[in-house]
């Protein structure tokens, strides 16, 4: 799916790439000033050009890694589920880590006719329990809370994109778990035979598993009965199931959600963890904080850059008036130069950002409270908008200094020296 | 029976505010310009030469009075139609050579080309006969720093001529050039308007230097006094 969309995203970077560098082109032939005039004057300034390619390029940097953070953890929820699966919460709950659902439920649930079964005949539902269990962190920060997740044979099997990558799958009643790689790298005790405390009691890792960078790659999995049994719980969170089709689904999530005395809401899976980026919502707000600030702070640096070019260049603002050139093209000329310059601030804070793609780390979900792993994702999209943001900041911190070279009189202009 | 001026000036006053002063560049200056002549301007640091000679070029604009070259009144023209009047109608030299530094010659000399309807081909050919006739067609891709000042100074007329314009306005062009570069420059303004029939207008402090021209303005306080 990624690959799909990515590869569209990276027609579209190429495209804006073209449409800017056609942009630039055309506003170079309709100012009629040759586009290497620019060029050679943001290389003759190097000192200048590249101090304002660098503050650029940082700010640049920091705005696309913010996102590729808040995109990242948006698809690892927006990774999650498979279209055919229906998950069963109590009524009023948002997520699961605060619903509860009773056995009752399920058995009543278990025995619809609408629910899908596997090849030997048994109901492909899961009831699920979510708990919460603290482990200290590898580098030694102190303890973070991760998921826990009780899960029945059948809750493995409706969920096909998770594989095991080492080791075996847990065995009921042996107070064993698999743990997902990407959150084991991070944590003591979730190595391959290393154990964890749950309650009163040790829980022993006995395989890892990958959940292709879905929400799962931040949970823990074992028996879903053991798991109450272990703490103390006569209720599961939730229930996973899967319905013969797509009839089938609507009449089910209908009959769940409006049945009274079940007091459920059934949301297919992949809209439910669609609904869960809450988590994101913050670094998105820190990130538009940050790039408006930043952006500030570049758009001076951009303009106290184009202030002395106008300065230094002066006289020979006035010779091109003389020779026939307008204000417009005057204008537009330093405006090209400002956003060139800042297209290659944009192009290197890319490349920087870019450096970050792929690595994986965890923050604090707000909806579980429990650690939750995500990549950085730099995709070609959200390097289209650094591009475009730095543009925009070139475009505006030209603006004024162009303005002011097109306004000198042509007079005092050759009298500069 | 004498052709009809080039330029027509008429009645030209120029006044500047320095603080609460008003001071007078030109006082009711009128003269007019045949074609193919080459005048000079002469006269002390002061006397409204130069001023005499932007007005012309449509550089400033006068207090008062009319400026006409081949019948366009000058001052009469808004600030974009001067831009491209001046496109057309005038080629200047400088002083100091205005060249753009970061441009080789050929491209200094296709600086005014650009804002014409000409092809690249055709702008091509223009530059290289405008930088032989100023004996640089061996120059084309230096940049001015790899030029001397002689040198500089013939691709500026390169510049200035390359156009075709009607009229070659020169502020001081042999003021920073040694002597024998000073003689050449002269010599090619002087061949502009004898053989090439353009009309040249050049400021000069050098009494030498108005030697070459066909006509001398002297002006005074901003009068032309002979």
């Amino acid at each position: 799916m990624r690959g799909g969309t990515t590869g569209i995203e990276w027609l579209v970077l190429v495209g804006l790439v073209a449409a800017g560098v056609g942009a630039v082109w055309g506003l170079a032939t309709l100012a009629g000033l040759p586009i290497q005039y620019n060029v050679r004057n943001v290389l003759v300034r190097w000192r200048s050009s590249l101090t304002t390619i660098l503050g650029i390029g940082a700010v640049v940097a920091v705005f696309v890694v913010l996102q590729a953070v808040a995109r990242g953890i948006e698809a690892s929820s927006g990774n999650t589920g498979d279209d055919r699966n229906v998950l069963v919460v109590r009524r009023g709950s948002q997520a699961e880590s605060g619903s509860l659902v009773t056995r009752e439920h399920f058995k009543t649930l278990s025995y619809m006719e609408e629910i899908a079964r596997n090849e030997a005949g048994q109901p492909l539902i899961s009831a699920e329990v979510i708990m919460i269990v603290s482990v200290p962190r590898v580098d030694g920060t102190g303890e973070a809370n991760t998921l826990l997740r009780g899960l029945t044979a059948r809750g493995m099997e409706l969920r096909p994109q998770v594989s095991l990558v080492e080791g075996r799958w847990f065995e009921p009643g042996k107070r064993e778990i698999v743990v997902a790689q990407r959150l084991a790298k991070r944590f003591q005790g979730f190595e391959l035979g290393g154990t964890v405390k749950a309650g009163l009691t040790r829980l022993k890792v006995v395989g890892h598993f990958d959940a292709g960078g879905s929400a799962f790659d931040s949970e823990a999995w074992m028996d879903s009965d053991e798991c109450r049994a272990i703490f103390e719980r006569d209720q599961y969170s939730s229930i996973l199931l899967r319905p013969r089709d797509t009839n089938a689904m609507t009449v089910l999530t209908n009959r769940i959600d409006t049945d009274k005395r079940l007091a459920l809401r059934a949301e297919g899976e992949v809209q439910y963890y669609k609904g869960q980026t809450v988590t994101a919502a913050p670094i998105k707000i820190i990130a538009g904080l940050l790039g408006v600030a930043m952006s500030i702070g570049a758009v001076f640096a951009a303009m106290n850059t184009m202030y002395a070019s106008v300065a230094s260049r002066t006289r020979e603002v006035g010779t091109l008036r003389v020779i026939g050139y307008s204000r417009k093209s005057v204008v537009v000329c330093f405006l090209i130069e400002g956003a060139c310059l800042a297209a290659l601030g944009g192009i290197f804070g890319c490349a920087l950002a870019r450096l970050t793609d792929g690595f994986s780390t965890g923050t604090l979900d707000f909806q579980s409270f429990a650690e939750t792993v995500f990549q950085f994702q730099v995709t070609p999209m959200l390097m289209a908008k650094g591009l475009l943001f730095a543009v925009v900041i070139g475009v505006v911190g030209s603006l004024l200094p162009a303005l002011r070279a097109a306004r000198i009189p042509v007079i005092s202009a050759l009298k500069s020296v | 029976m004498a052709a009809d001026p080039i330029v027509q000036v008429r009645d030209l006053s120029k006044l500047y505010r320095q603080g609460d002063i008003d001071v007078t560049a030109l006082n009711h200056v009128s003269v007019d310009i045949q074609p193919a002549e080459f005048v000079v301007l002469m006269g002390p640091s002061g006397s409204g030469k130069s001023t005499l000679l932007h007005i012309i070029a449509g550089i400033d604009r006068p207090t008062s009075g009319d400026v006409l070259v081949q019948g366009i009144n000058v001052g009469n023209l808004s600030e974009s139609d001067l831009a491209t009047w001046r496109n057309q109608y005038v080629g200047f030299v400088f002083q100091s050579f205005n060249l753009i530094p970061v441009l080789t010659a050929a491209e200094n000399v296709e600086l005014p080309l650009l804002l014409t309807r000409l092809d690249r081909k055709s702008r091509k050919e223009q530059v290289q006969a405008a930088l032989e006739l100023v004996g640089l067609g061996d120059r084309l891709h230096h940049r001015p720093d790899q030029l001397s000042g002689g040198q500089q100074q013939r691709v500026a007329i390169a510049r200035a001529l390359v156009t075709d314009p009607v009229l070659i306005v020169a502020d001081e062009p042999t003021g920073n050039l040694d002597a024998k570069s000073a003689s050449d420059v002269l010599d090619i303004l002087r061949s502009l308007s004898s053989r090439s029939g353009k009309t040249v207008i050049m400021v000069t402090h050098d009494p030498k230097a108005a030697g070459y021209g066909t006509r001398s303005l002297h002006l005074e306080k901003g009068e032309i006094v002979a």
